[in-house]
């Protein structure tokens, strides 16, 4: 955000801002990752509250989506009646946005900030009707999810494959004046949602299980928990400017540790993270650049190293520009409620005590409320030596670039030229200031060194053409050396001042650069959520930043093996692979460039986050010389700190998941036993029962009885042909052995068939079909599906008492055709409609254990799937029973085939 | 139905004793004689050594597939009729079965009255087709094969000559499963889409049937074919 940025005195805007929101009414949004971690819930729970304290409230409009405690909390509270809207043919509920101006409430709950309203309506959305009543002065508490948040939304949209359309602009967000985080953990919420307790609009049921993977949810909610604290920070700040309060503000402590390029900087950093730490406190390590510090190369390596490692520890790092150290540091810390200042103290040569000692103690004599604690100079021997991080930049340091020179002669020059000009034809005589011009000139195109070079010859040719006696370098007069050396004196501040601002331009430009790149990158790897992605996100990032061909290497076992790259086609020789394992295993940068192995094609350099190396990053370029300057070797570095830490985000939620999917193939491997021993067992059981009676006492048992007997061998038979027939269908399916047949079938041929095979098991049930004339086509394996539509009938037949109607049904639906088959039994308990799916999974119904495999819907999914359709449980609305629905799509050239001769 | 002179002969070819046992027991006690063969060479030398009226053949045999017993017998020009036994999942090798010239199949596991079904309707094919009776009724439906009229519960039905053509070929093969392929042959001439086939089944069976959702006299054996019912 642009207004990022601290302001040092109460600032005009602030207030004009505040002076808008007087008179105002208040907005409260309860913020959450994901549908179903109950905003709506807390919403109630907090209006409840402001109801006993005794403040006039009102529901505007509240969605329960039939969950009950929620249902409950609405009890008791006085609903403005919504507003019907006639839509199309349709009624449809609106908030009625009149009555409540009418009524005028103090406090109004509006539920669902994001809702668009319908057609016809004063405003197109809901947040716009919220806006016209916080402007009438009602308070509003209001929900939204992440999702909805117009910067968020194509950032989501990337995590979860779900377009949300209605989005709330971020100034709402910005306006509130309270906003709540109702944070649930993912497992919770994934728990929620199998109670059913989650209801989300118009998704298919198998998208909704996706956007609800652990994955997803944690990196919903780490975008979440950002938003509200990005919005805190700024409401924290923005009531500091309007109250002209300087900070530190005691909200927790928070450390600042400040960061120089001298050789201690990775010591105060630690330093301070230890302070931290014992407070509890967060912290940041800042670095202020000062335009009057000329920075070697050396030292701007040890910035960016300390930087580095302050975001490696887990500290936030900063770099800002002020004029002066000591008044930079203390203005940050006083406009981000720092509490706490460390700095170091190192005893350098005398000239630099000097300097350091002063910007030391102007910090503590100015440092007011802020605590500042100084690190002895022993501290930064405490830690082992640091390995050599050392590799071989660019040196872009002082190579003579000589056109610049021939460039700043050329000037001159001319300067000489237009100088001669003027004093021919014109007769001026004071010239000095031509050349004057000239060297500025100069020091603005060319900077610092090719400016002097241009002040000497200048000087000389003054001296030469114009201070008499003319065409010698001899000087005549005092006052002629007076101005010849003013002349020097004007020219080298007014070049040096010039170069100066042309430098800072030049560093402005590049930090602006390198912030957007990282920002990029950030933003290009905050919506991956899978490995391989990130991975080619990261190489392909860095190599069209860098310029640079990248190879991405992870561990796998004892060694590192490439898992990215850009440009993909790349291989690695032998010598470039024994150089990425020695880097990953000694974590250190090795081959072209580096100390070790410098005979390798390419430079290998760890990635690694606060817990250790994550994996290697091997660059190259086809042309010879060192890869990077220095400023791209920082660059590269941040990428590559960020892009470690996003490998560890994803690992982390992998081997959660992992943990998960091991700990479901356990309980299916139980479920598989527990059901291959009941379920062949006791049809065997029966059958070598039934046998052995027969034999034993074929004699003496009546006919009745013996024709019970061979009935009970024969169903027992079909039962353990059925479940046999399942496994096998069932192992087909999970070995990937179903290829399903693209045929042109007719669905009521089918399902003439489906009910033929199923006649005797449906022996004591009705069954109708209805099957609508104008049912096209469809591409299908037509004995794929008639063994789906065979076992939902057989779980019809389960399930439906006798004397019952089951009913097939199938009608077209825009592009699809739906096939219903519905009983008239209880129907499925709410809780396992997602789980009736599931392998081995059985309704239990009280004491009745029906005799079922548990993997007859389980097929039934596996098989429409494989078709390109989809199959969902529910419940009837018209009566109780059960009804599962297959929606199969209507392929392109479903007209029905027309012969022209008959 | 059987034969009056002397008893039905029936080879019964699968390597699995048990299956032969129980084959060999019910099929003998409905007056059919019983050859067995546990693999296809000993089927083979049996077919030569005595007359054969149906071959009963399971597919996997361990010597030689059953595919290569039909393609050996149909190649020496022997019209005997062959009852596969198949497993349920094997749709393919069912058809396959059928194109080279096997006349019907069952699938494992299948009761008794279920392969009479079939066996009767491979031998009844095999006495009719020295002449066809002159009407076919079946229901409702009575067919005049002379006369090529069509009429249900006594009302004359309209067909197109390609309905007609498909009905009368299901009907020269009632009780016996038919082919897509064998179909289109013989109503299109060519074997074009199977589509078309799908869709005159349908016209044919709101014509004929009482409710063409739940079809009693044309019925499909899905992945493999269609069977029109026989009359009793």
């Amino acid at each position: 955000m642009s207004d990022d940025q601290p302001h040092k005195r109460p600032s005009p805007d602030a207030l004009l801002q505040e002076a808008k929101k007087e008179g105002r009414g208040r907005l409260k949004v309860f913020l959450g990752a994901a549908p179903g971690v109950g905003k709506t819930y807390e919403m109630l729970v907090q209006g409840r509250q402001r109801r006993l304290e005794g403040i006039d409230i009102v529901i505007g409009v509240v969605e329960t989506h039939g969950r009950i405690e929620t249902e409950m909390l609405t009890k008791g509270f006085e609903a403005i009646p919504k507003r019907r809207v006639p839509y199309r043919g349709l009624v449809l509920a609106e908030m009625d946005l009149d009555a409540i101006l009418q009524r005028r409430p103090k406090l109004v709950l509006v539920d669902e900030l994001a809702h668009t309203n319908v057609e016809g309506s004063r405003h197109p959305k809901r947040y716009m009707d919220v806006e016209e009543l916080l402007d009438s002065g009602i308070d509003v508490y209001s929900t939204l999810n992440i999702q909805h948040v117009e910067s968020l939304n194509d950032v989501v949209a990337r995590i979860t494959h779900i377009q949300v359309r209605e989005t709330v602009p971020d100034s709402i967000i910005d306006r509130a004046d309270d906003i709540e985080l109702v944070d649930t953990t993912p497992d919770d919420l994934i728990q929620r949602l199998k109670e059913g307790k989650v209801y989300m609009a118009d998704q298919a049921e198998r998208a909704i299980r996706n956007y609800f993977a652990p994955g997803n949810l944690t990196a919903l909610r780490e975008l979440a928990l950002r938003r509200t604290a990005q919005r805190v920070d700024q409401q924290m700040r923005d009531y500091m400017q309007t109250h002209a309060i300087e900070g530190p503000w005691e909200a927790g402590d928070r450390v600042l540790v400040c960061v120089d390029g001298g050789s201690h900087g990775s010591a105060v950093v630690r330093y301070g993270k230890r302070i931290a730490d014992r407070m509890r406190a967060s912290w940041t390590a800042i670095h202020v650049e000062t335009a009057s510090a000329q920075r070697s190369e050396k030292e701007l390596d040890r910035v960016a190293g300390s930087l580095r490692l302050a975001q490696r520890l887990g500290g936030e790092a900063v770099t800002i520009p002020a004029s002066d150290i000591a008044d930079g540091i203390i203005a940050h810390a006083q406009a981000n409620n720092f509490t706490h200042l460390v700095v170091a103290r190192t005893q350098r040569s005398r000239w630099n005590t000097f300097l350091r000692a002063a910007t030391a103690e102007r910090i503590i004599r100015r440092a007011g409320d802020l605590n500042v604690h100084v690190m002895a100079e022993g501290e930064g021997r405490d830690g082992r030596p640091r390995r050599s991080e050392k590799i071989q930049t660019v040196d872009t340091g002082h190579s003579l670039d000589w056109k610049a020179y021939v460039a700043a002669f050329a000037i001159t020059l001319a300067s000489l030229g237009i100088a001669l000009v003027l004093q021919r034809f014109l007769g001026i005589q004071n010239v000095a200031l031509v050349f004057l011009t000239g060297v500025l000139a100069t020091a603005v195109a060319y900077g610092l060194w090719p400016s002097l070079f241009a002040c000497v010859v200048s000087m000389l040719a003054y001296n030469f053409f114009f201070l008499p006696p003319i065409f010698t370098f001899t000087i005549a007069g005092p006052e002629n050396v007076v101005a010849l050396f003013f002349f020097l004196v004007v020219a080298l501040i007014a070049s040096n001042l010039a170069a100066r601002l042309r430098a800072q331009a030049f560093a402005a430009r590049d930090r602006a650069k390198t912030t957007e790149d990282l920002y990029t990158f950030s933003r290009k790897l905050a919506g991956v959520i899978t490995l391989d992605d990130l991975l080619w996100a990261t190489a392909y990032q860095i190599a069209s930043m860098l310029k640079l061909r990248v190879v991405l290497l992870l561990p796998e076992g004892e060694t590192v093996a490439v898992r990215s790259g850009y440009p993909p086609e790349d291989i690695l020789s032998e010598a470039d692979l024994a150089a990425a394992k020695w880097c990953w295993l000694n974590n250190t940068p090795t081959g072209r460039g580096a100390d070790t192995l410098p005979g390798a094609k390419r430079l290998f350099l760890p990635m690694r986050t606060g817990r250790g190396p994550v994996g290697v990053v091997g660059l190259d370029r086809d042309r010879p010389g060192p890869l990077l300057t220095p400023d791209q070797r920082r660059l590269f570095d941040a990428l590559a700190d960020q892009a470690a830490l996003a490998i560890e985000r994803i690992h982390l939620a992998e081997d959660v998941d992992r943990a998960k999917i091991a700990a479901e193939t356990e309980r299916l491997r139980g479920a598989l036993l527990t059901s291959i021993s009941h379920d062949l067992r006791t049809p065997l059981a029966s059958i070598v029962g039934a046998a052995a009676g027969l034999k034993t006492w074929r004699t003496s048992l009546d006919e009745a009885a013996q024709d019970e007997l061979i009935h009970t061998v024969q169903e027992e038979a079909d039962r353990l042909n059925h479940f046999i027939s399942n496994l096998l269908d069932m192992t087909r399916l999970e070995s990937g052995a179903i290829a399903p047949k693209q045929d042109v079938v007719d669905v009521s041929d089918v399902v003439g068939s489906a009910l033929r095979r199923a006649g005797k098991i449906l022996a004591h049930q009705r069954v109708q079909v209805s099957l609508a004339a104008d049912l096209p086509m469809l591409r299908l394996d037509p004995v794929l599906f008639e063994q789906v539509l065979f076992n939902l009938l057989d779980n019809a037949a389960k399930y439906a008492p006798p004397g019952s109607t089951v009913e097939v049904r199938g009608s077209r639906l825009g592009e699809t055709v739906q096939l219903e088959v519905s009983d008239e039994g209880d129907g499925i308990p709410q809780a396992d409609v997602e789980r009736i799916f599931d392998k081995f999974y059985r309704v239990q119904a009280g004491d009745r254990r029906r005799v079922g495999t548990g993997l007859g819907l389980s097929i039934c999914r596996g098989f429409v799937e494989a078709m390109g359709g989809s199959i969902c449980a529910g419940n009837r609305s018209d009566r109780p029973g059960a009804v599962f629905t297959i929606t199969l799509p209507v392929p392109q050239d479903s007209a029905a085939p027309e012969e022209t001769s008959p | 139905m059987t034969a009056a002179e002397r008893p039905t002969r029936i080879l019964i070819v699968d390597d699995e004793p048990a299956i032969r046992r129980f084959l060999r027991t019910s099929l003998g006690a409905q007056g059919f004689t019983i050859a067995e063969a546990a693999d296809a060479t000993t089927a083979l030398s049996e077919l030569q050594r005595q007359h054969i009226d149906v071959l009963v053949l399971d597919l996997g045999l361990p010597d030689l597939d059953g595919f290569e017993v039909i393609r050996k017998l149909r190649e020496s020009g022997s019209a005997l009729p062959i009852i596969v036994l198949s497993s349920r999942t094997d749709e393919a090798g069912k058809v396959r079965a059928l194109d080279m010239g096997a006349d019907d199949y069952v699938t494992k596991p299948f009761g008794v009255d279920e392969l009479l079904a079939r066996l009767r309707a491979a031998l009844r094919h095999r006495l009719q087709q020295q002449g066809e009776r002159p009407i076919f009724r079946l229901g409702d439906l009575a067919v005049d094969l002379v006369r090529r009229v069509v009429t249900v519960k006594d009302a004359e039905v309209k067909l197109t000559p390609r309905e007609y053509d498909l009905l009368r070929t299901l009907i020269a093969h009632a009780g016996k499963v038919l082919t897509h392929r064998f179909l289109l042959r013989e109503v299109w001439g060519t074997e074009t889409d199977v589509a078309y086939l799908r869709i005159y089944i349908r016209t044919l069976r709101q014509k004929i049937e009482a409710d063409p959702n739940l079809p009693q006299m044309i019925l499909t054996e899905q992945g493999v074919g269609y069977r029109l019912k026989t009359p009793e």
